[in-house]
């Protein structure tokens, strides 16, 4: 074997080591989403707490989830992302905006 | 492979290792599936901004705390979750160069989806024929199908994406020219599950609540 071919099999390995260690942090994610997701019906279900808790309670468990699937499952914290993360986020805030008129002309 | 013209460098011995970014194709893939994304962020904007403002107004009709069970919309959580975690072992696959590994789990994250169409329909079908609460039950109702069908409307595209995908492909193996395919659809997917995450949030989490 040449020595090319050698460099070309170990850094294949290495890609191979990578590409599992990154699996095992997705399998965590997926992990944590589920529980943020148990813990949302949970405090739903036990009707126990106010409202004005559970609301903002509800939107944060939310969006850690969403951050979860954008940087884990989407790929977004990978390198040379930056482009699709700049539009992704600048349709988040239109999205905000947009939310943001429609709660305030309805509600006030 | 080379007939006509010569695409060579779409097949090459030894795969890059993110071969879905390989080619200037692949690349522009990637940023148009992130374009397309925020715009569709914008558009369900719109439709939780109009459920949030018309979800009172229920004209006499079923409210949400009468019509929702949690125990349907957890179901469908759990499948809409699992299937992005299946296409996220598909991409795994792909990136290991395992063709049919990647191809069997695309297939199981396709099942899941239609699982969760299946419910949705069963949920909808169970709102008319047992409440008579349609779209044009109330605002409130219009509101819901809008939103709620929307999503289960994404659902079924990604899911004729991934059929006409797995169809056409079959014989392929995988290459540098259907890698990126492959990827830009399982971001898709991804998406329609980030989607479902506000959906049981803000729309049965909270109408529950109140």
């Amino acid at each position: 074997m040449t020595d090319t071919k050698v460099n070309n099999m170990s850094k294949e390995s290495f890609r191979r080591q990578k590409s599992r260690e990154e699996m095992q942090k997705q399998l965590i994610s997926f992990g944590l989403m589920i529980v943020l997701t148990l813990v949302a019906f949970a405090v739903v279900a036990m009707d126990t707490f106010h409202k004005g808790f559970v609301i903002p309670f509800l939107f944060l468990m939310a969006i850690v989830q969403a951050g979860f699937q954008f940087y884990y499952f989407m790929h977004l914290k990978e390198r040379g992302t930056g482009m699709a993360a700049l539009l992704i986020y600048g349709g988040v805030w239109a999205a905000f905006l947009t939310l943001a008129g429609l709660i305030v002309i309805s509600w006030w | 492979m080379a007939q006509a013209h010569d695409h060579s460098e779409l097949f090459p011995e030894v795969m890059p290792p993110e071969p879905e970014k390989a080619t200037l194709e692949g690349k522009n893939k990637f940023f148009g599936i992130w374009f397309f994304l925020g715009g569709e962020t914008v558009l369900f904007a719109s439709l939780f901004g109009v459920y949030l403002a018309l979800k009172n107004s229920t004209a006499g009709g079923p409210s949400s705390q009468e019509l929702f069970g949690l125990g349907l919309v957890f179901i469908m959580t759990m499948l809409l979750l699992t299937s992005s975690l299946t296409s996220v072992y598909a991409m795994y696959h792909m990136r290991n160069n395992d063709f049919k590994k990647m191809y069997l789990w695309l297939g199981i994250t396709g099942l899941l989806g239609i699982g969760f169409l299946a419910c949705e329909i069963y949920e909808f079908a169970h709102y008319i024929t047992d409440y008579g609460f349609t779209f044009r039950s109330s605002a409130f109702g219009s509101a819901f199908y809008a939103l709620v069908g929307f999503h289960g409307g994404h659902v079924l595209f990604g899911i004729c994406w991934l059929t006409t995908l797995l169809i056409r492909n079959a014989k392929r193996g995988l290459n540098l020219y259907n890698a990126p395919k492959f990827n830009t659809f399982s971001i898709y997917w991804h998406f329609i599950d980030v989607v479902w995450v506000f959906i049981f949030s803000v729309v049965y989490l909270m109408g529950k609540v109140g």
